[in-house]
């Protein structure tokens, strides 16, 4: 919130809507990604703590999560504790989870058929407060059940994340829909950076910050997590807006 | 060998081994017909006390493992109510599965129905040749409709009898009027059939150690709303956690039996990770499910029994200003587990077939300080099964040029690799000589996948030099 900290009136009636809202001793505690670039877009300065955040696929990895599990978990193991990660379609592979961060020690994982009981245990994660952060796998997120979970984390101060997949990609338009998500985000994949020889380099994603309560939209072209889980931001484009450089490296 | 049974003076063959049966020897059949039979048969004198004894420690056994009520189904079987039970061993086919694995291990060999009554699952496990069966709700009349009139639980006088009648089906009995059948038989071949279809509640009476804890509240006036019952459950469980403070034992499994007042009795298991005796924590665990409780006319009679317990030490728990909080995890596990989830971590396993590289471990098993190798990217997303995709490659060792997988071509920019991975012939003989070249390769538009060709792309014995999609980065 860079624009209305500058304004005393505006910090101090904020101030008083979270009392308001009846805030806990957590709140007001964020996770930040530790780039100036991207905390600046957020509240806080980062990804507040007892809130629920929405995390998508950007084209073909709607339905594949790949690169939004690779995010989540960069986040998360970050976090202290255990992490609970909830899904029904157990095809996460766990060395590359490592490879972002999180240890396969942290993470306990809770296998269901339906989609409803996915909601349930990550209601239930989120409620029992003990743990780093709860994530969770889901197709639907209506706006009742998200307003519940993101109540369950403010009342705990775990992070919630709901990680949006769907089967086809021509689903993927329900993201659109309105929830009581803190923050959404949508990472797409881009091509890798360039190596001097022939190979892959660190991947890169374009990460976006679709809508943020109190904050604005934003996009970033970031790295990969590495090995702590940590992402920086693409070397060559500082500025996330910078579609001329990203048509470069297209070619 | 055979088994040999005496009544009076009369030395029948009571159970016989797989190669007496196969000379021809019949359960039933006089003992000296099956010495003429076959010279040098090794006979031995039955032991019915000492079978009966070894069934009732096997119940006992069930009765911790599997469900809160366990009965002996004498003289040889044993009778469980698996509802509300069942979800701890993840439904009812892995459970009676497990159970008939679990005696085999023991070098018993067991058969197992679930039916809806009693009658019906005892005859169904005695008349198929099938180890493991189970009846479907409500499909019980067809189930048992052609099982032949000796597996209804009859004195053998009262088959016999109905044999000479031409009698040989259930279907057969239970279409005919009853009056005669009861006016020649008695009552009992109407109360067995009733019994068999369910129109005859037959409650099954839990056995029970000396030494099993166990507290009871019978009520005056029977109770049904949830409330009251949530409120008797407390109390039992604070009397429960007060018996075993005395003896220093948690509760590992805690059984909850509710009679109702028309002589049917229903149970709840609720089942922790590790020994408790938190009161609030056992409460919470047990009315989690209260709304599976169907008190119908009335509850008369709670019971909470700790079938499973295990030494419990109290800890003091460090007070520190700086150190940090480790939380236990547990009680949200029992949670889970309860209501029948899968809960695991994933845990390296020593291979490097990466689909056999990722291993399930319980969520409380003790964490190992193994880790993955670190060096070569891994993808995030693993599918089930490789699936197949036609590439231009050059062989032998080059990544491919372009692919189409799903019916979408891509051209590939990028490619790391190959990443050779060899069969593990200690796994199955036929991977002795299996050889999959792995590549990571990036498309035009960025997204990566990992490929790999079965062979070694120069010699067929290694592999079929088809290409596969088994995962994608993220």
């Amino acid at each position: 919130m860079p624009i209305t900290a500058a304004n005393p009136v505006i910090s101090e009636l904020q101030d008083r809507i979270r009392r308001l809202e009846g805030g806990t001793a957590r709140k007001g505690e964020v996770l930040s990604f530790g780039i100036a670039e991207i905390d600046a877009k957020l509240p806080g300065g980062g990804l507040a703590c007892g809130a629920l955040h929405e995390v998508a696929g950007g084209g073909a990895d709607a339905v594949h999560g790949a690169a939004a599990a690779l995010f989540v978990a960069g986040i998360v193991a970050r976090t202290k504790g255990d992490v609970l990660w909830c899904l029904t379609r157990p095809d996460l592979f766990a060395p590359a989870l490592a490879q972002a961060g999180l240890h396969h020690d942290r993470v306990i994982y809770v296998e269901t058929d339906r989609e409803e009981d996915v909601l349930t245990n990550f209601e239930e994660g989120l409620r029992f407060g003990g743990l780093g952060a709860v994530v969770a796998e889901l197709v639907r997120l209506p706006m009742t059940a998200s307003r519940r979970l993101q109540l369950a984390a403010e009342a705990s101060g775990t992070i919630g994340i709901a990680l949006r997949r769907w089967r086809r990609p021509t689903e993927a338009a329900d993201f659109g829909q309105p929830t009581a998500a803190t923050t959404r985000w949508r990472i797409s994949v881009l091509p890798s950076e360039p190596l001097p020889v022939p190979g892959i380099g660190r991947a890169r994603w374009l990460a976006e910050l679709i809508r943020a309560r109190a904050g604005e939209a934003a996009e970033f072209e970031i790295g990969a997590c590495d090995a702590t889980g940590r992402i920086s931001l693409s070397p060559h484009a500082r500025d996330g807006q910078d579609q001329a450089r990203r048509s470069w490296n297209l070619g | 060998m055979v088994v040999v049974a005496r009544s009076g003076s009369k030395r029948t063959v009571a159970a016989v081994d797989a190669a007496a049966f196969k000379a021809g020897v019949r359960v039933g059949m006089p003992a000296a017909k099956a010495q003429a039979m076959i010279s040098g048969l090794h006979l031995v004198d039955a032991d019915p006390g000492g079978d009966a004894l070894a069934v009732e420690r096997l119940a006992l056994w069930m009765l911790r493992q599997y469900t809160p009520v366990v009965a002996i189904d004498s003289p040889d079987g044993i009778v469980m109510d698996t509802e509300g039970a069942d979800h701890l061993r993840g439904g009812e086919l892995p459970m009676l599965t497990g159970l008939v694995n679990a005696l085999r291990g023991r070098g018993l060999q067991a058969r197992g129905a679930i039916a809806d009554t009693w009658g019906s699952a005892h005859a169904i496990a005695r008349a198929t040749r099938r180890e493991v069966i189970i009846v479907p709700v409500g499909e019980t009349a067809k189930a048992v409709v052609n099982l032949p009139i000796s597996s209804l639980r009859l004195s053998p006088d009262i088959v016999s009898g109905l044999a000479v009648l031409g009698f040989r089906t259930v279907g057969e009995l239970s279409a005919t009027p009853r009056a005669p059948l009861t006016l020649r038989f008695g009552p009992e071949v109407g109360r067995r059939l009733d019994q068999m279809f369910g129109r005859l509640a037959e409650p099954i009476d839990p056995i029970r150690t000396a030494d099993l804890i166990e507290v009871i509240r019978s009520f005056s006036e029977p109770i049904g709303a949830a409330e009251t019952i949530a409120k008797y459950i407390g109390k039992l469980v604070v009397e429960l956690c007060a018996a075993l403070e005395t003896r220093g034992q948690g509760v590992r499994r805690a059984d909850l039996i509710v009679y109702r007042v028309d002589n049917t009795l229903q149970s709840l298991r609720a089942g922790t990770a590790k020994p408790v005796r938190d009161v609030q924590r056992l409460t919470k665990l047990l009315c989690s499910s209260i709304e599976n409780i169907d008190p119908g006319f009335g509850i008369e009679k709670l019971s909470l029994a700790a079938t499973m317990i295990e030494p419990f030490e109290e800890k003091q728990s460090i007070s520190s200003l700086v150190e940090e909080m480790i939380v236990d995890v547990t009680p949200l596990l029992d949670s889970f587990g309860n209501r029948g989830q899968r809960m695991y971590r994933l845990a390296p396993v020593e291979s490097d077939v990466p689909e056999r590289n990722v291993g399930r471990v319980s969520p409380i098993a003790a964490k190992l300080g193994q880790a993955w190798p670190t060096r070569w990217p891994r993808p995030s997303r693993m599918l089930a099964r490789p699936e197949r995709i036609e590439v231009i490659a050059l062989t032998p060792d080059h990544p491919p040029a372009s692919m189409t997988w799903r019916g979408k071509r891509r051209r590939i920019k990028r490619g790391d690799g190959p990443e050779r991975v060899f069969g593990e012939w200690w796994v199955r003989s036929s991977e002795m000589e299996a050889v999959r070249d792995y590549y990571s390769v990036e498309d035009e538009d960025g997204n990566r996948f990992w490929v790999y060709r079965s062979g070694d792309g120069v010699d067929p014995a290694t592999g079929t030099a088809k290409w596969f999609l088994h995962g994608i980065y993220g």
